[in-house]
């Protein structure tokens, strides 16, 4: 129970010296109980790929070492780098090994734990350098432009314990808000601070706050939007699983400044262990007196609970969001009234998305010059991505605003793949639109991304290179918002099914020139007509290909071709007879039994060759993936 | 999609009933709580039937039909029930255009049901899934939590086989 | 009460702070299409025909909930406007069944009319569209799906009348309206208000259409055709010929019936008389032997059927006496059938009826006092309207003429029966003239008028003290059981009907568009020419009613005697949800 500042402050003190192995600085000053800290993390993507089995393997041989008062192992949060998973670092060296398997525990432990020898062998390579020399995971292209602020704990701290999180000053920015700032003075730093919503509008935090402030009401709350379901995007996930009582700390101090009392966490039941660590977080931050009543013994009560989505996107809306965690269907609510002065069950609300949130108890105790220093004049601080599609790194990055899409992609990122050129990045998602390879130096920050018709949105970057169709691109997308429209207002529900309607035609060779404007036409009107952000952003990906890669529709419509070669309507497949040896593999391989063979025998071939019945070909591309040594089949 | 409504006949047992009363009355003073009731509810049954959204309906004093437009909106709950075996296929784009439609097609008619059916002796069920994820695969299904990958025609039957 | 000031198409404006667009729109005197919107019931923003451009605004706001604002310059009609709402409607008509021609909404559809106003193009948009089987479960309405544009102003209603049988089904392009596990809504606990086809802007919920049965009736030289009509009717129908709202046009009416060719036009009125002696005389005898208290009316067939579903345990606390409707039937195929020497199989029991639920109370069991059905055919008054338009009657201008005799002479305590609080009232002037044995001069009863859903009166008769209550609308009747469930309900009597503001406000009522329900208080208004009627009538009383004593010396044995009480009496039932 921790009662007042000064407990708080003990207990960090205490804590530091098992910690301290991880932080460089504090390793100066602090006298630290291990020899070793290894880190291994607990993240989806990694538990996904068995790092738990990492964890118990890294116990039972440290056992057997005897080294258990010397090596302490923590389960963590998402490091970012999940291609690499099973990941595992170890302190106070900052050796990275990736893609750890349960086989080469004995190893590392005996090695590296006992005998002090690090296993350059299993080292992520690219911490290894010239002649061997190991670099640190911060010297690394992907980590070394990041600067971690909402990310700072993930991958550092065992999310399940709150002396982890309070020996990195944890509860102080909460502390120092409720004995020593007023509410307003809490809202002033946030809204100099620059800080901005994270999960898509931009709005300024800060504002919103000080829109719900002086609202009376018997019952105010502060949500937090956890309902992350951009495809792609994964951010607030890794904060949840990776840090889950920076939430709670930001959470606490947003109600001190808006005067709640009460806070609800709305996350995706696909999250289970993001929400199991918050549940347990919530838990012991009750334990410990950080929520309940009479926090610090300053007369600050606030509590909060958990309410778990149940699949649909639309709920990242945020009256939506609140009409669902009031057990409704999930369906927006036309604003004005605003949450501030009308939210969650009709009391003043203040809703932040947790990576927003993730910002604040650093901003209170660094102060808002320091956020307001990284940035762009419009947007300051920093911003996690997460970088998929084709690029050599994928995983989690958080980067100052205003660094360039060329930075991101080439640098951070690795660059495309397979020597193919970089065609262009979508943003945002299906909210969201692209930026062309021609506008690759454009700082992304938000009203740079808008100016070009695209938006940060959550922060999901998918690096598109040569063989990706645009066209087929934004039909992806908009599949997507059709399958999540909630169905409440006539231009999403029947506009956009509409609208992809127009845009299957063009895929299939059917849609003409008027098809195109008609479908840009559409296109504004949802955006203008549309009831909540689902709605109005929906046609985005469409208008944004339509700005840059408009040839790409043409071709499609008027040579019926689709020029990156995806469309399978307006695709063939061919048998070269005189190059098929006859061995039946895209027969075997063909889900439609579409090839034959023929009498045809190639000169110089002892069986006959095959052909593709075009009528049942479903232009799938198996029988291609067959023959790929002989290469007899092709697209045309 | 309109979500499928199961016709086969419900049958819970007195033990899962008495665990969705305990829920409810732990729950019913806050009708806001009623979708985690639902998600509990569906833990227990594995769907949410007739009889399973009535008692839920009249435990938590919510007209029937609220319960049932929350359970058709949110794409986790579901109103049929699963088979022994749940044939799972993957529907996302890189499986549908790698011919997972055709394989899925193949089931069904083996199988005798549709998407979101049960066979009549509980064997099977069939359902189409969103993208899982394993793409290099495709096209993909999973069996209960089993993966069979780059599937062709031929492998309906084999896979079948497997769990008579 | 702090007031802005704005400009609706260049037209200065001022109007209490808080008023939306829409509002501001409407004190200019601009009216902003709407299908969504209903004002207090329905404030969703989702149907987007009623966008404006508005300075502070970013791009469209939807005029029905965006609040206007101090300087705001608000336009309704621009370029960029109409194109929006032209788009909207030709996405609207994507989805629905264009069968115009034979729909019964045609001419009277909300949709329809703004099609024709923003000239759109049919078949703009085409592609896939769900198709729904046609509900035509139930004996009162039929539900069309494919022609429903989810407004949702059905399932605002059906959650204002408690029951919410209907809601919001799936989603997206796939959202549909419909009953949990999409039953037909005859399993369900449905009401049969109609208060859902009352508001529906298209053809999508419509009464069951029995005309047809009527003019088959009507055609047959062997049927003797009886038509009864209902109180509040004579206040509405006129509506269906364009007639102000709260005309009373029951002179009209009977010629309009007479000349559609039924054999007698009587009026439901003498019923209500006849239902307030009897249920006065129940009311009575519970209190004298301690029957169940307080006792409820039964005239509202939406209201029975909602305490034999809701309260199933509390139908004891139910009248035993049948609706106006029945005993009317049941008097006709006895008494008048007695005295005209018909058999009642040849009669052909019609009544014209501002209620949906009338449709579902013919077919109730023990409603055939002479072995068969009391009444035949129920009509709503839009469908008396539609017949009298197929007969070619121009109903302005017919003369006025009178019910037939003997069932044709009313009092003014029938007529009020109408309004909320009316047969309350009918039956208190009933009780003070018996209970003090005078003839009393002042017979009314104020503190039960109004348009209030739940009043609360003690009434003094003879120096006692009688708490009454009288509820309309399904969600006051849910709170007032409620009370009485609990145990915290100290009325001797209660009033209770089915539809909010009662009769004059049924479910079979006049379609009135939406702006006109925002703007008129349909209640208030209709309720007043039955008060109007009532006050400048010479009998007001029911126990005065000739007919009603000539029902008592001719034929039966006494008020709740052994005839009364099989003909005039039924039973209930307990539904189970």
């Amino acid at each position: 129970m921790i009662k007042t500042v000064a407990e708080l402050n003990t207990l960090r003190e205490q804590v530091l010296q098992t910690i301290a192995l991880r932080d460089a600085e504090k390793l100066a000053s602090v006298k630290c109980d291990y020899k070793r800290n290894v880190l291994v993390c607990g993240g989806t993507g990694c538990t996904s790929s068995n790092s738990l089995k990492i964890v118990e393997a890294l116990k039972r041989e440290i056992a057997a070492n005897g080294i258990e008062n010397e090596v302490k192992v923590v389960t963590t949060g998402c490091f970012g780098l999940c291609a690499l998973g099973p990941i595992m670092i170890v302190y106070p060296e900052g050796s990275f090994y990736s893609m750890v398997n349960v086989d080469d525990i004995p190893e590392i432990v005996k090695e590296h734990f006992v005998n002090g020898n690090v296993v350059t062998r299993l080292l992520y390579d690219e911490t290894v350098g010239e002649g061997g020399k190991i670099k640190s995971l911060n010297e690394t292209d992907f980590y070394r432009k990041q600067i971690r602020v909402a990310l700072r704990n993930c991958g550092v701290i065992d999310p399940e314990d709150i002396n982890e999180y309070v020996a990195r000053d944890g509860y102080q920015a909460l502390a120092k808000c409720l004995t020593e700032l007023t509410p307003d003075q809490v809202i002033q730093i946030v809204s100099d601070s620059g800080l901005r919503g994270r999960g898509g509008g931009g709005f300024p935090t800060g504002r919103k706050w000080a829109l719900c402030a002086p609202n009376k009401a018997d019952q105010k709350y502060v949500v937090c939007n956890a309902d992350e379901g951009d495809p792609g995007a994964f951010m607030d996930r890794s904060v949840l699983e990776g840090d889950p009582h920076c939430l709670i700390e930001a959470m606490a101090i947003a109600g001190y400044a808006v005067g709640a009392t009460q806070g609800y966490v709305y996350v995706r039941a696909e999250y289970p262990i993001a929400v199991t660590r918050l549940q347990k977080a919530i838990e012991s931050a009750r334990e410990n007196g950080l929520l309940g009543k009479n926090i610090f013994g300053t007369g600050f009560d606030f509590d909060m609970d958990i309410r778990l989505g149940a699949g649909a996107f639309v709920c990242g809306e945020e009256t939506a969001l609140m009409t669902s965690i009031e057990g409704n269907r999930g369906e927006p609510r036309p604003r004005p009234p605003f949450p501030a002065v009308k939210g969650l069950f009709g009391k003043p609300t203040v809703e932040n998305n947790v990576e927003t949130f993730a910002n604040v108890p650093q901003i209170i105790l660094k102060g808002a010059e320091w956020f307001a220093s990284m940035g762009t004049p419009t947007a300051k601080g920093t911003k996690v991505f997460a970088l998929g599609g084709k690029i050599k790194h994928t995983g989690l990055v958080e980067i100052p605003m205003g660094t360039t899409l060329r930075e991101i992609v080439e640098e951070i990122g690795g660059g495309v793949p397979n020597g193919k050129s970089f065609k262009a990045a979508q943003a945002g998602g299906p909210s969201g639109g692209c930026i062309p390879a021609s506008l690759i130096d454009t700082p992304v920050d938000y009203d740079n991304l808008t100016a070009v018709g695209c938006m940060i949105g959550s922060g999901g970057l998918i690096v598109m290179d040569e063989d990706t169709c645009m066209v087929d691109m934004a039909k992806f997308f908009l599949e997507f918002t059709v399958d999540e429209s909630c169905g409440k207002c006539t231009p999403c529900r029947v506009g956009i099914k509409r609208l992809l309607e127009i845009l299957d035609k063009i895929t299939q060779g059917k849609g003409t020139l008027e098809d195109i404007d008609r479908m840009e036409e559409l296109c504004n009107y949802i955006k203008a007509n549309s009831l909540c952000g689902l709605g109005q952003t929906a046609p985005n990906p469409v208008l944004s290909t339509l700005r840059f890669f408009r040839d790409e529709y043409v071709a499609h419509v008027v040579d019926k071709k689709c020029p990156a070669g995806v469309c399978k309507s307006l695709l063939n497949f061919v048998i070269d007879k005189d190059k098929c040896i006859g061995c039946g593999m895209c027969a075997k391989n063909c889900p439609a039994d579409a090839i034959s063979r023929t009498d045809y025998i190639a000169p110089g071939h002892k069986l006959a060759s095959f052909e593709i019945n075009t009528e049942k070909c479903i232009k799938c591309g198996a029988c291609l993936d067959s023959c790929k040594k002989i290469k007899a089949i092709s697209k045309k | 999609m309109q979500k499928k409504i199961s016709n086969h006949p419900f049958n819970g047992t007195p033990e899962q009933a008495a665990k969705l009363e305990a829920v409810i009355n732990a729950n019913k003073h806050d009708k806001s709580l009623l979708m985690a009731v639902m998600q509990e509810a569906q833990g227990i049954y594995g769907y949410l039937p007739y009889e399973v959204q009535k008692m839920i309906a009249d435990g938590m004093d919510v007209p029937i039909e609220k319960v049932f437009g929350v359970s058709t909106f949110y794409a986790q709950f579901s109103l049929t029930p699963k088979g022994e075996y749940n044939i799972s296929i993957c529907l996302g784009t890189a499986c549908y255009v790698k011919g997972a439609g055709i394989i899925f097609d193949k089931f069904a008619e083996k199988l005798g049901i549709g998407a979101d059916e049960c066979t009549a002796d509980g064997k099977f069920s069939l359902t189409a899934c969103r993208c899982i994820g394993a793409c290099g695969l495709a096209p993909v299904l999973t069996v209960n939590e089993e993966v069979y990958g780059r599937l062709t025609g031929a492998d309906v039957d084999t896979i079948l086989a497997k769990y008579q | 009460m702090e007031m802005i000031n704005c400009k609706v198409n260049g037209i200065a404006v001022s109007v209490p702070k808080g008023s939306t667009i829409l509002e501001a729109a409407r004190a200019a005197g601009v009216e902003i299409p709407t299908l969504c919107y209903m004002k207090k019931i329905n404030e969703i923003g989702a149907c987007r025909i009623c966008v404006v451009e508005a300075t502070g605004a970013r791009g469209l706001v939807t005029a029905c909930v965006y609040p206007a604002s101090e300087g705001m310059e608000i336009k309704t009609n621009t370029e960029k406007v109409q194109k929006a709402r032209k788009t909207t409607l030709e996405l609207m008509l994507s989805t629905h069944d264009k069968k115009c021609l034979s729909c019964s909404r045609s001419t009277n559809c909300e949709l329809q009319k703004l099609c024709l106003e923003y000239g759109v193009d049919e078949g703009a948009f085409e592609g896939y569209k769900p198709v729904y089987e046609l509900d035509e479960s139930t004996p009162h309405l039929v539900r069309d799906n494919n022609k429903c544009i989810l407004c949702r102003r059905c399932v605002a209603v059906c959650k204002e009348q408690f029951v919410s049988v209907i809601g919001a089904n799936d989603r997206g392009i796939d959202t549909s309206i419909g009953s949990a596990f999409k039953v037909k809504l005859s399993e369900t606990p449905c009401i049969s208000c109609g208060q859902c086809v009352a508001v529906c802007p298209t053809g999508a919920l419509t009464e069951k259409d029995d005309t047809e049965k009527v003019w088959a009736a009507l055609a047959d030289p062997t049927k003797h055709v009886v038509v009864q009509t209902a109180p509040s009717i004579r206040a509405t129908l006129g509506e269906c010929f364009g007639m102000p709202i709260g005309t009373n046009v029951e002179g009209k009416m009977v010629s309009a019936l007479r000349r559609l060719g039924f054999d007698k036009v009587f009026d439901t009125d003498f019923a209500a008389d006849l239902t307030i002696v009897e249920e006065a005389n129940e009311l009575v005898e519970r209190i004298n032997n301690g029957g169940v208290l307080p006792m409820i009316t039964s005239c509202s067939p939406g209201w029975v059927k909602f305490c034999e579903f809701y309260y199933p345990n509390l139908i004891d606390h139910l009248s035993s006496c049948k609706s106006p409707q029945q005993m009317a039937g049941a008097v006709i195929k006895t008494y008048y059938a007695n005295k005209m020497g018909i058999d009642p199989k040849d009669i052909v029991s019609v009544s014209v009826m501002p209620c949906t639920a009338k449709k579902f109370e013919i077919g109730r069991p023990d409603q055939s006092a002479s072995g068969y059905p009391d009444v035949d055919i129920a009509l709503t008054t839009r469908e008396l309207a539609k017949m009298i338009d197929r007969a070619g009657l121009k109903f302005t201008m017919l003369p006025d003429e009178e019910f037939d005799s003997p069932l044709g002479e009313d009092t003014g305590a029938a007529v009020i029966f109408g309004a909320t609080g009316g047969v309350m009232e009918a039956a208190l002037r009933t009780a003070n003239d018996w209970l003090t044995g005078k003839d009393n001069l002042d017979v009314d009863f104020h503190a039960v008028r109004g348009t209030e859903s739940i009043k609360e009166a003690t009434v003094k008769i003879n120096g006692a003290d009688i708490k009454v209550a009288v509820a309309s609308g399904a969600t006051a009747a849910q709170k007032v059981m409620e009370k009485i469930k609990n145990g915290e309900a100290d009325w001797t009597f209660i009033e209770i009907m089915g539809c909010p503001g009662g009769c004059v406000n049924g479910g079979g009522q006049p379609i009135q568009p939406q702006y006109v329900r925002d703007t008129v208080d349909l209640k208030a208004v209709r309720a007043k020419a039955l008060y109007d009627q009532d006050a400048a009538m010479s009998i007001r009383k029911s126990h005065e009613s000739p007919v009603v004593k000539a029902l008592y010396s001719e034929w039966y044995d006494g008020f709740g005697g052994h005839k009364a009480h099989h003909d005039l009496h039924t039973t209930y039932v307990k539904r189970t949800k």
